[in-house]
């Protein structure tokens, strides 16, 4: 097993919004998280990622809404600085998976917002990480540039590692699960103001 | 960590890094001093190593909310949250790599800028120790101010207002061990260089708490 979470309470902004979230993640496993805006999706992810909270992650890598590109270095110079955190050796395999080679000298802030995205995906492949947590990877991108996301995804899960992915257009991966978090929405009620309430 | 350091280093050379808006600062502060004091040789000896040691500290702050705030805004913060460096080494990094910036170059410049300041032969030694030994108390205790506002859109006001009361020790110290008629530099050196030390060793602790609390 990858990845056990149990009694996950997740709070935004002080107020609770999951409750006893529980999922286990085995090899392979695509968890697709769905829920309306404001379900608690990206609340989740950083639960998970433990950027938030008292969960104490492991073996996971976490790719937000920002990729993380500095616009002054070039695609190459970003994607070192990368390797050089966690520890990766040749970059150029990683360069040509996502069709970045052509753009290697180029500045990141002249790349487009497809491009962008690769680069930040590219990152991903750089961890030895075995559960990616993403949210909203294919946001404002093409068909193209999406699929190469979701084959990244799908390579990755087929190698053994795991993926747990925000999303809200369909993504074309086999076994995938689709996990519903508002079946996880806390009663709000649970974490009201006693002094509002009326209880004292 | 070096790569975080060296990566730091390569963003603040690069157009709009800050390293020249640091330095060209403080040659601005320290230059302009004579013209306003007039050409009194003796006053001027006498205020060089509080007017260097003044404007390296205003420099140091002017590129303080640099070393977290980018990396915020621009997600990399948060990437580095979650990978295998801890938060403190982090901190460390980038106040090394803010020192290297700042702190290193204001060193080297303020020897030349002393004798514009008819700085007294003997006082030049003091003033380079003292800054060399000073300044990265004056990167690691900005790096703490800056992990605590990072989230703060314009938080330049409130960094400086955290900021400036901690640097005072390190300021009178630093500069009394430059000035003529200091009885024992070498322990008030030492003071500069205990301050530094402390600075360095507790910090990076105080900031990894911060930017934990900010990232949630």
């Amino acid at each position: 097993m990858l990845m056990n979470v149990s009694n996950l309470n997740c709070l935004r902004a002080d107020k609770l919004i999951l409750s006893d979230f529980a999922l286990s993640v085995v090899a392979g496993d695509c968890v697709i998280l769905r829920g309306p805006n404001g379900a608690g999706k990206t609340t989740l992810l950083r639960y998970l990622a433990g950027l938030t909270g008292d969960y104490t992650s492991e073996n996971t890598a976490f790719s937000g809404h920002l990729d993380g590109i500095k616009s002054t270095l070039t695609v190459r110079e970003n994607l070192s600085f990368w390797a050089g955190i966690y520890g990766f050796g040749n970059i150029d395999p990683i360069l040509e998976q996502l069709s970045l080679t052509s753009l290697q000298t180029r500045a990141a802030g002249d790349l487009s917002a497809g491009q962008k995205r690769r680069l930040g995906l590219a990152r991903m492949l750089l961890t030895d990480a075995d559960v990616w947590l993403m949210d909203e990877p294919t946001v404002s991108l093409d068909t193209a540039t999406s699929d190469v996301i979701i084959d990244a995804i799908k390579t990755h899960c087929a190698a053994g590692g795991a993926a747990i992915i925000s999303t809200h257009i369909d993504m074309d991966i086999p076994n995938a699960r689709i996990l519903n978090i508002t079946d996880f929405a806390a009663k709000q009620s649970d974490h009201s103001d006693p002094f509002l309430m009326g209880d004292f | 960590m070096k790569s975080l350091i060296l990566r730091d280093l390569k963003l603040a050379f690069r157009s709009g890094g800050g390293f020249a808006l640091t330095l060209a600062f403080f040659l601005i502060v320290v230059m302009f001093v004579p013209f306003g004091v007039g050409a009194n040789l003796d006053l001027l000896a006498r205020i060089a190593p509080g007017i260097l040691w003044i404007g390296a500290l205003l420099s140091c702050l002017l590129s303080l909310d640099r070393i977290f705030q980018l990396d915020w805004e621009d997600g990399t913060l948060e990437a580095l949250a979650t990978s295998p460096i801890p938060l403190s080494g982090i901190a460390i990094a980038k106040a090394t790599a803010h020192w290297i910036t700042t702190g290193l170059p204001i060193t080297l410049a303020a020897i030349p800028l002393g004798y514009l300041l008819n700085l007294p032969q003997q006082s030049y030694l003091w003033l380079f120790a003292s800054l060399a030994l000073g300044t990265p108390a004056l990167s690691f205790i900005g790096a703490f101010g800056a992990a605590i506002t990072v989230g703060i859109k314009r938080g330049g006001l409130l960094l400086s207002l955290l900021v400036l009361p901690l640097y005072i020790p390190t300021l009178m110290l630093g500069a009394q061990v430059a000035s003529t008629g200091t009885q024992n530099p070498t322990q008030l050196l030492a003071l500069v260089a205990a301050i530094s030390l402390l600075c360095i060793a507790t910090t990076p602790f105080a900031c990894a708490i911060a930017l934990r609390a900010n990232l949630r």
